[in-house]
């Protein structure tokens, strides 16, 4: 990516991000969310953050890998264990990285 | 930027004023201060947020100054996050900025919650507490107004002053995390980072069957749509996680008349 490609993605991210903050505060409080739309709201953190991680774990290098051989899908597995256990960022940072070098470590892979 | 300013000339008598009132009654510098201490707990558990974004950051190949930049510029750490593997792939710009919409769409539910509190402000402040809006942020600030313990001039200061500390801690943490990934560049694997934050944001996103729901069909279409091309996987995964929530909760209340 060309650093004015990535430069021109950071801003736009940036206003982007700045309009949907200012939206209801600008609008003086007299609007409200549509309800529809209030409805579809409540499933977004679920839905984006899960299609955000998935593609992470399970492909290697561009190939879907679902195998004991690959680390990073069984150390996720064993983060969202922590993370619904502890509930602490911070506790499945470290359990979900810890997990992931025991299992560089060992090698359970072919 | 808009128009209203915060003229140094006011923040001093507003200083003095709180020095010569009973430190009980809320003054703006008061409750400036309330707001910054209110936040001092959750500071902490923030810094993994900017730490786990300057790291993957230099691990992907962005520069100090570009990892700085978009903490600046963006200031929301999930979306960041979710942009730095698509900036890394050669997304394009169109993509970058839609994804970080889809991830920063919440915003809009705080900034509906909050413009009660915010209606008479002049304009340069509403875009000054707009730019800090945070999850963190946020939630401080709502449990404070609603409990009534703030006045209505006041309330811009307890924002203003739990939405600076939460700016401030987290250009640090990024700037940290810079470091941290340039010193430990390649063997550690800290790129890994990135997905354990995400799995410790969606497990308590995940709150009904309602909701899982969402994030199974949206998991379910990721592992399909990876493939697809311009990097358009994350978008469609997410929209019909979404449409599987809808449909889950349609399901549910027709199972209940």
């Amino acid at each position: 990516m060309s650093t004015l490609a990535l430069w021109l993605s950071i801003g736009g991210a940036g206003v982007v991000t700045f309009a949907l903050r200012l939206s209801f505060i600008a609008l003086l409080g007299r609007m409200e969310i549509p309800p529809f739309l209030g409805r579809a709201l409540r499933f977004v953190p679920a839905a984006v953050l899960t299609a955000v991680v998935i593609p992470l774990l399970f492909y290697e290098n561009g190939t879907l890998e679902v195998s004991l051989g690959n680390e990073r899908l069984l150390a996720g597995l064993a983060a969202a264990l922590i993370a619904w256990r502890t509930r602490s960022v911070l506790f499945t940072l470290v359990g979900g990285m810890a997990a992931l070098w025991t299992l560089q470590a060992i090698g359970l892979g072919p | 930027m808009g128009r209203g300013r915060i003229r140094p000339e006011n923040i001093a008598s507003d200083v003095q004023g709180a020095i010569e009132e009973e430190p009980k009654t809320e003054s703006p510098a008061a409750a400036f201060v309330a707001g910054a201490k209110a936040i001092v707990p959750v500071l902490l558990a923030l810094i993994p947020f900017g730490v786990a974004f300057g790291a993957p950051a230099i691990d992907n190949g962005l520069s100090t100054i570009e990892a700085l930049g978009m903490s600046v510029f963006v200031f929301a750490a999930a979306a960041q996050l979710a942009a730095i593997p698509l900036l890394s792939a050669g997304a394009s710009v169109a993509i970058v900025v839609l994804t970080v919409l889809m991830v920063n769409l919440r915003l809009t539910l705080y900034s509906a919650s909050l413009a009660p509190h915010f209606k008479r402000l002049p304009v340069g402040w509403k875009g000054l507490l707009s730019y800090l809006l945070t999850d963190q942020a946020y939630a401080a600030t709502i449990t404070h107004f609603d409990a009534g313990e703030t006045e209505e001039p006041d309330k811009r200061w307890y924002y203003l002053g739990v939405a600076l500390a939460i700016w401030v801690a987290f250009q640090a943490a990024t700037l940290a995390g810079v470091f941290l990934g340039a010193w430990a560049s390649g063997g550690w694997s800290l790129d890994f980072v990135l997905p354990l934050i995400f799995i410790a944001l969606v497990i308590p996103a995940i709150k009904d069957r309602t909701t899982g729901a969402a994030a199974l069909t949206a998991g379910v279409t990721a592992v399909f749509a990876a493939a697809l091309p311009l990097n358009l996987g994350l978008i469609a995964a997410a929209l019909v996680g979404v449409l599987g929530g809808l449909v889950a909760e349609n399901v549910i209340e027709r199972g209940r008349r």
